[in-house]
């Protein structure tokens, strides 16, 4: 039995208290094998300190966010690049 | 591509519960008052936060269930920390908080043209039904497929609704626990959702078991992965 | 700054962050145990079960423990090792950064006082690493002096994979994070290097009773 993970439109709350644009439907390229999706399909464990989103392809941390009473800490180190749609 | 304003950071807001509706047995629609609610996709979600008088607070994710409008369909998990205070303990005019509406993936728009698939399990019909009654509202023509698996007929929360759907929406049930014990297939999939070759949009919402189950069978069966969209509840 | 919920607090106090009361919301319930439960904590029954990451599977013909020194030193422990050396069954309140706490957990492993007999190294922290990738550190002197084991059964029965099995660290007098499952060895580092979830805001040392739980506590 392993722990569940759930999908990355999970992250669009926490994400959205921080980013001003709706993250979940950026597309992110995983840093370790360079594959690419909307950051909403990436595995995310929330049954943890934080939330970390793994790549569904190869399983490294794709990104990770912790939630303190006084701010939020998000690493994007395994996430080379973020393309995010946006209006002209 | 229409021109849309970007949103702002989201926040916790106050929301009022402003009406109360049973579903089934174990399952209750809260309709909430939420000053300034911009309008929402279906297919999406809001996180709510309940605090406790010592300053606890805990929260959770629940799709919302309407076109329009804040509403909830929460089914009480036993043993739960959240359920059974939001199914029985919350009084009409009591405050919640909420932030939302999120996400912008696990969405159907109506001026989106294939056909759709929705696969339910369980309570995963919230976000499911959302599209439906969207797509009624806008008396789309777009054709859509539901299969709904749940234990039994009694677990099938908006079964009133579903027994009258709108035209071009077929309606399949799968109950895992009514006569034999037995779960959804291939034979389920095939037979009830769309041919691959019509390239359907598949929306598929559940615990995490059954999205894993059924996104397989859907591979299986020659749909792409990339359109298939799954929520999966953990 | 208290934290928000730390217990104490009986009057509702309109610090920033602090979100509107629910009447008759009370969620899981907390209390004091008779001064077992470091602030802000609440009593579970149950085992819950926390991963970043999915559960590795490690043979335990392919199991390893590895203690590396700041020298380069290796000293390697391989299953049949740590069967082989005398175990013992602590007993320790486990307290998780979560806010939920499990009295009297009962467990069977090696002390680290054994596995580090021996081990020449004027280290002064540890840096463990796990099976799929985990990491966290502590002082070394957390570790030493009956304060961790290397553990293998839990209540009696062969540490379950979802807790951490084959083998995971239990330094119970830190949050719980600090207690690596699927643990595959410890470096002793000059300097303190933050793991996973220290690099992530949490805090280095995580003393639960002072309620170190992130970085600035």
């Amino acid at each position: 039995m392993s722990v569940s993970f759930i999908d990355g439109n999970a992250l669009g709350g926490p994400l959205g208290e921080i980013f001003a644009v709706d993250v979940t439907v950026a597309t992110s390229r995983c840093a370790s094998c360079g594959r690419t999706d909307p950051v909403a399909a990436l595995h995310v464990y929330d049954k943890a300190p934080g939330l970390v989103a793994r790549c569904p392809g190869c399983d490294a941390v794709v990104m990770r966010l912790v939630r303190t009473p006084t701010g939020a800490w998000l690493d994007l180190r395994g996430c080379v690049t973020l393309r995010i749609p946006l209006p002209l | 591509m229409a021109r849309t304003a970007v949103p702002g950071r989201l926040s916790w807001r106050r929301a009022t519960l402003a009406a109360i509706r049973d579903e089934t047995a174990t399952a209750r629609t809260l309709a909430f008052d939420v000053p300034d609610w911009p309008s929402h996709m279906p297919g999406q979600h809001v996180d709510v936060r309940l605090t406790a008088e010592d300053g606890y607070s805990t929260q959770r994710s629940y799709s919302l269930a309407s076109a329009d409008g804040v509403e909830l369909t929460v089914q009480q998990v036993i043993d739960g920390e959240v359920s059974p205070y939001l199914v029985s303990v919350l009084k009409v005019g009591e405050p919640i908080e909420l932030r939302g509406p999120v996400g912008g993936w696990f969405v159907w728009r109506p001026t989106d043209t294939a056909p759709v698939l929705l696969v339910a399990g369980g309570s995963g019909i919230v976000p499911l039904m959302a599209m439906i009654r969207a797509r009624r509202v806008v008396a789309s023509r777009v054709p859509f497929r539901l299969i709904y698996s749940a234990r039994t007929p009694g677990d099938v929360i908006y079964a009133d609704e579903l027994r009258r759907p709108a035209g071009g929406l077929d309606v399949h049930y799968v109950f895992t626990r009514e006569t034999v014990r037995r779960h959804i297939g291939v034979a389920d999939v095939n037979t009830h959702g769309w041919p691959a070759s019509f390239e359907p949009d598949c929306f598929v919402c559940g615990p995490t078991g059954f999205v894993e189950t059924v996104a397989d069978i859907l591979v299986a069966l020659g749909h792409q992965p990339r359109r298939i969209k799954t929520e999966r509840f953990g | 700054m208290a934290p928000i919920g730390s217990q104490g607090s009986s009057s509702f106090c309109s610090v920033r962050g602090v979100g509107i009361v629910s009447p008759g919301f009370h969620g899981r319930p907390r209390g004091d145990q008779a001064g077992r439960l470091p602030p802000g904590q609440y009593l579970t029954e149950d085992f819950p079960v926390l991963s970043a990451g999915p559960t590795p599977r490690v043979p335990l013909d392919e199991w390893e423990f590895v203690i590396a020194t700041e020298a380069g030193q290796d000293y390697r422990w391989r299953w049949s090792d740590l069967m082989a050396v005398a175990s013992q069954t602590p007993t320790v309140d486990i307290h998780c950064v979560t806010k939920w706490t499990k009295l009297d957990t009962t467990w069977r492993g090696v002390s680290l006082d054994t596995m580090l007999e021996g081990v020449e190294t004027a280290a002064d922290y540890a840096f463990a690493i796990s099976y799929g990738g985990y990491t966290t550190n502590m002082p070394l002197q957390d570790l030493v002096d009956g304060q961790a084991w290397i553990v293998y059964e839990f209540d009696g029965e062969p540490l379950a994979p979802e807790h951490g099995g084959p083998a995971r660290l239990l330094v119970p007098h830190l949050y719980f994070w600090k207690s690596a499952k699927w643990v595959r060895g410890i470096r002793l580092t000059l300097a303190d290097e933050p793991g996973f979830w220290e690099t992530a805001g949490y805090h280095d040392y995580g003393d639960p009773w002072l309620e170190q739980r992130y970085q600035g506590d």
